[in-house]
């Protein structure tokens, strides 16, 4: 009986291919592009959907046998950090900003991506891309979901994490992120899986996740780790995605090489730029570093992007252009940002500080090249006067590069003590960026990126007051009033962590913890 | 050192989010309200789609249904994606113990012939039928309004794929690999199928979102499912083909369940407004014909002479249901 | 040649996991992190079914990879028997 059963069985792949493949059909009562209306607009030509290959074959009952254990376990976890008090394990509440820019700038990333995987898992005229693109939708408001429900008890506790979604639509440099996942999904299908299932879960999400959760299991942070590891776990679901994606559509036409070139330049610099956020995390927000962002990117990009890259060889692609400035930017971007972020201190959701004698050593070591060279000396003078009561911030409003949104802070290519700064013209108007890559990405489609609600140009539009305000009052306060309308809790939020409430409760509750009075 | 955390009793600043507090007060909310409300972002866009310039990335007007707060479209369920992929697991193991159970004692093979042919002409090729509602259904979760209801829409795709796959699967134990080639074939040339075909097909160009919602998840799920896994299941049971209705004991649970979030949907966004009522009920009108017409075939084949009488009731159980939502059909 | 690597987190169940891939990939090396043991290999890396199943005592889907898997790198070819990392020369 046994042994005729386990005869009968079918294989992996060829049980996967009845349970997906054979769901489509050709429609002829109403014709295929109209069925699939965004499947050519973008100019790549597809041949034969079944060529497709599937790289992980999961069915449906499957994912919900292992997705179930996982999110068993995962709750488990966070139900008992919660209840245990687990947030004064963690080294110091300086760590907590790193997860308020996570809670921030990421997690609404994530459901974006929900979004955007649904639509790409409507639009595609194969099944095999389809039924992969929904399991990765449905993963992607998982990863939402348990990252707002593990921060939750952060939020309890601790200052900026309160309004998360209102603030990413508003504050100067959310703008970073949420322009990105608007602009891949404003773009079309395969636009947006070169952005989003390549680009970034394939070549860059490494660099985010693995080095985050490290930090986080490094700085104590058990909820963190738990729901980082559980969401990466899809990650590599994703990334095989990701991949697949680029190798079909790269086999199907020769027609489509340069246009996948054309993605994979913008979207790489696109998600680079974006992870200049992570760098400054990495190097300045965790009290115990894990490594630098230099070494983090030699590992997750450099090695593994090579190993990629030699391998899209074949079909033509080349290594992104860009890529030669980043050999040189990831000396210097950390340190550029976290500078940025200091003087601008007072606008930002989260405490920034200046590093100590230790950290600094630390950092000497990691960049010998750079940090010593261009930046400690600023960084010492900032904290000598910080301690003399002097705290420096920075009144007035940054220039933001049009495209990736980030202020100008970053430097000319050879030449680490000049901001670059780059102009385009379109239709009569002067448009910044800050940098080659960005001001090739703009120049490309000017149009779309003359959209890009700009936060600081909006604040000087007055559209980033609350409602009923009276700029011209006597004793009008512009920054006090954006901040409002950004629902800042104004000297909690904000500002350095010496001397914030997060710095002093974390003190008070560990000092219950550990005395008896 | 060995700190017990534990005995510290911290009085927390704040009980939740300020976006759920707004809605709720500052007090503990649950992990479906926190993972649901006002998640999706609604006020500031960069770029207009390349696929839809005249709209926003998120835009209420991919609807004619008004809503002044789409999040009243609450699950009755409270899904959120933990607690929606641990109950389906649940379901799953014990459609799996089924499914085993018939496969190892290869109980397959002692279902009459007639009962294992009705099987392979209605329920494997209603496979495809599952996709579109898959189809439909994801379409609704990218272009739709509040992740209240573009949400559970997720989930329900990812129901309607999992259907398709049992449904495959009792294929595959009923006749192997060779039934599903069968059952495509009768679904792109079978002349009882192509009502069906066509029906499924006008959903799949429908551009508004609670249009398709309608159509298919109250209307099309509405008539089929009671006929496919009430009735015929009935008389599956009743002849010998018990071992079939152990393979669709999901879809007679699930729907059950689905059905009251739909109803729950509905109920709410026609109670909204007369103009949302009139424009629900219009379209329970509009897609109702043309979905019996589809079962028309099926029901003969299924029910014989008896398929009018099945059809008749059907729809006023139906009719019932919609009129206890609120709309006039 | 290029570097394929499989990270996993480091708990009960990868334990006999992490041992039966280094077994039966001899050229692949093991970097603990805190929480995560990340393995590189050149060119290739192969997990076998059959090997840890030896190691745990129960039959074993290869597909529960899946829950304690933390990232890979290389193209993935997956069977009932094998899951095969690659960078094709």
């Amino acid at each position: 009986m046994d042994m005729k059963a386990s005869k009968k069985k079918l294989g992996l792949k060829e049980k996967y291919a009845h349970m997906t493949r054979g769901l489509g059909w050709e429609t002829s009562y109403q014709p295929m592009d109209k069925v699939f209306p965004q499947a050519t607009f973008e100019g790549i030509k597809i041949h034969d959907w079944d060529k497709w290959e599937d790289p992980f074959r999961l069915t449906m009952d499957a994912y919900w046998k292992y997705q179930a254990e996982k999110e068993r376990k995962l709750y488990a976890v966070l139900d008992a950090f919660a209840q245990n008090n687990g947030h004064l394990g963690i080294t110091d509440a300086r760590y907590l900003n790193a997860v308020k820019l996570f809670l921030t700038g990421i997690s609404p990333l994530e459901y974006v991506a929900h979004r955007g995987f649904a639509a790409a898992g409507r639009n595609f005229p194969g099944v095999g891309p389809r039924v992969a693109c929904l399991m990765q939708s449905v993963d992607e408001v998982r990863h939402a979901q348990t990252q707002i429900h593990a921060l939750s008890n952060y939020n309890k506790h601790y200052d900026g994490f309160h309004d998360f979604k209102h603030m990413l639509e508003r504050v100067w440099y959310l703008s970073v992120p949420k322009s990105f996942f608007d602009d891949a999904f404003s773009a079309g299908p395969f636009e947006w899986m070169i952005a989003i299932g390549f680009s970034f879960e394939y070549v860059l999400t490494n660099l985010l996740f693995v080095p985050f959760m490290s930090g986080a299991a490094y700085n104590g942070d058990m909820a963190t780790v738990t729901f980082g590891f559980s969401a990466q776990s899809d990650e590599a679901r994703h990334m095989t995605l990701g991949l697949e994606c680029i190798k079909f559509m790269l086999e199907q036409d020769p027609d489509n090489l340069p246009i996948v070139q054309k993605w994979i330049d913008k979207w790489a610099w696109r998600g680079i730029r974006v992870l200049t956020l992570v760098g400054m995390m990495m190097d300045y927000m965790l009290p115990k570093r894990v490594m630098s962002w230099k070494e983090a990117w030699e590992i997750y990009f450099e090695q593994n992007g090579g190993a990629l890259f030699n391998d899209l060889a074949k079909y033509g692609i080349k290594v992104p252009e860009c890529l030669t400035q980043c050999t040189e930017d990831k000396e210097h971007v950390s340190h550029q940002a976290w500078a940025t972020f200091y003087q601008y201190g007072g606008a930002a959701a989260f405490h920034t500080w200046m590093p100590n004698d230790e950290e600094m050593d630390w950092l000497s070591a990691k960049y010998p090249n750079t940090f010593d060279k261009y930046y400690r000396a600023r960084f010492t003078h900032w904290r000598d006067e910080a301690e003399k009561g002097n705290r420096f911030y920075t009144n007035t409003l940054p220039m933001l590069c049009q495209v990736c949104q980030i202020p100008m802070l970053f430097t000319e290519p050879g030449d680490p003590t000049k901001i670059c700064y780059r102009e385009s013209e379109y239709q009569g108007e002067k448009y910044h960026t800050c940098s080659d890559g960005c001001k090739h990405i703009f120049d490309d489609e000017p149009e779309k990126y003359i959209q890009a609600w700009l936060p600081v140009h909006q604040i000087y539009q007055g559209n980033c007051f609350p409602e009923g305000t009276d700029p011209t009052a006597e004793g009008f306060d512009p920054l006090a009033a954006v901040l409002d309308w950004y629902h800042f809790n104004n000297g909690k939020d904000n500002m350095d962590f010496e001397g914030s409430r997060d710095q002093a409760n974390f003190a008070m509750w560990r000092g219950m913890a550990t005395k008896n009075t | 050192m060995q700190i017990d955390l534990r005995t510290v009793s911290i009085k927390p600043l704040r009980h939740t989010f300020d976006h759920i507090a707004r809605r709720f007060g500052d007090k503990p909310a649950s992990r479906y309200q926190e993972g649901t409300y006002d998640i999706q972002q609604t006020d500031i866009f960069h770029y207009r789609p390349l696929w839809e310039p005249e709209r926003k990335l998120f835009d209420k007007a991919r609807t004619q249904v008004e809503m002044k707060d789409w999040y009243d479209l609450k699950d009755p369920r409270q899904f959120y994606y933990g607690a929606w992929t641990i109950a389906r697991s649940r379901q799953q193991d014990a459609a799996e113990s089924c499914f085993d159970m018939i496969e190892d004692r290869q109980l397959g093979d002692i279902i009459p012939a007639e009962v294992r042919q009705m099987a392979l002409d209605i329920l494997v090729p209603m496979r495809h039928v599952e996709w579109g509602g898959n189809m439909g259904n994801s379409y609704i979760s990218a272009y739709g309004y509040g992740t209240a209801i573009t949400q559970p829409c997720l989930y329900h795709a990812m129901d309607h794929l999992a259907v398709a796959q049992y449904l495959t699967r009792i294929g595959l134990v009923l006749d192997g690999p060779a039934s599903l080639d069968k059952a495509k074939d009768a679904w792109m040339q079978g002349a009882m199928w192509q009502p069906m075909r066509q029906h499924v097909e006008n959903l799949l160009v429908l551009q508004d979102w609670f249009e398709i919602f309608v159509a298919q998840n109250l209307v099309l799920e509405g008539l089929a499912y009671p006929m496919l896994y009430d009735y015929l299941d009935g008389d599956f049971s009743a002849n010998g083909g018990t071992a079939i209705s152990m393979m669709t004991r999901f879809m007679a649970e699930w729907s059950t369940e689905t059905a009251k979030w739909v109803d729950a949907q509905i109920k709410v966004a026609a109670a909204e407004s007369p103009e949302n009522a009139a424009l629900l009920s219009a379209w329970v009108r509009q897609y109702r014909a043309p979905t019996l017409a589809a079962l028309a075939p099926l029901a003969a084949r299924a029910f014989g002479d008896k398929a009018g009488d099945v059809l008749a009731e059907v729809t006023s159980q139906f009719n019932a249901r919609c009129a206890k939502a609120g709309l006039s059909v | 040649m290029s570097k394929v690597f499989i990270a996993f987190q480091l708990n009960e169940e990868t334990r006999p996991i992490i041992e039966a891939v280094l077994a039966d990939n001899p050229h692949a090396v093991a970097v603990d992190s805190p929480a995560m043991v990340k393995i590189d290999a050149e060119g290739e890396l192969v997990i076998k079914r059959e090997s840890i199943e030896a190691l745990i005592g129960r039959s074993f889907d290869l597909q529960e990879l899946q829950i304690n898997l933390i990232t890979i790198s290389g193209h993935l070819d997956e069977d009932d028997d094998e899951f095969r990392l690659s960078w094709p020369k």
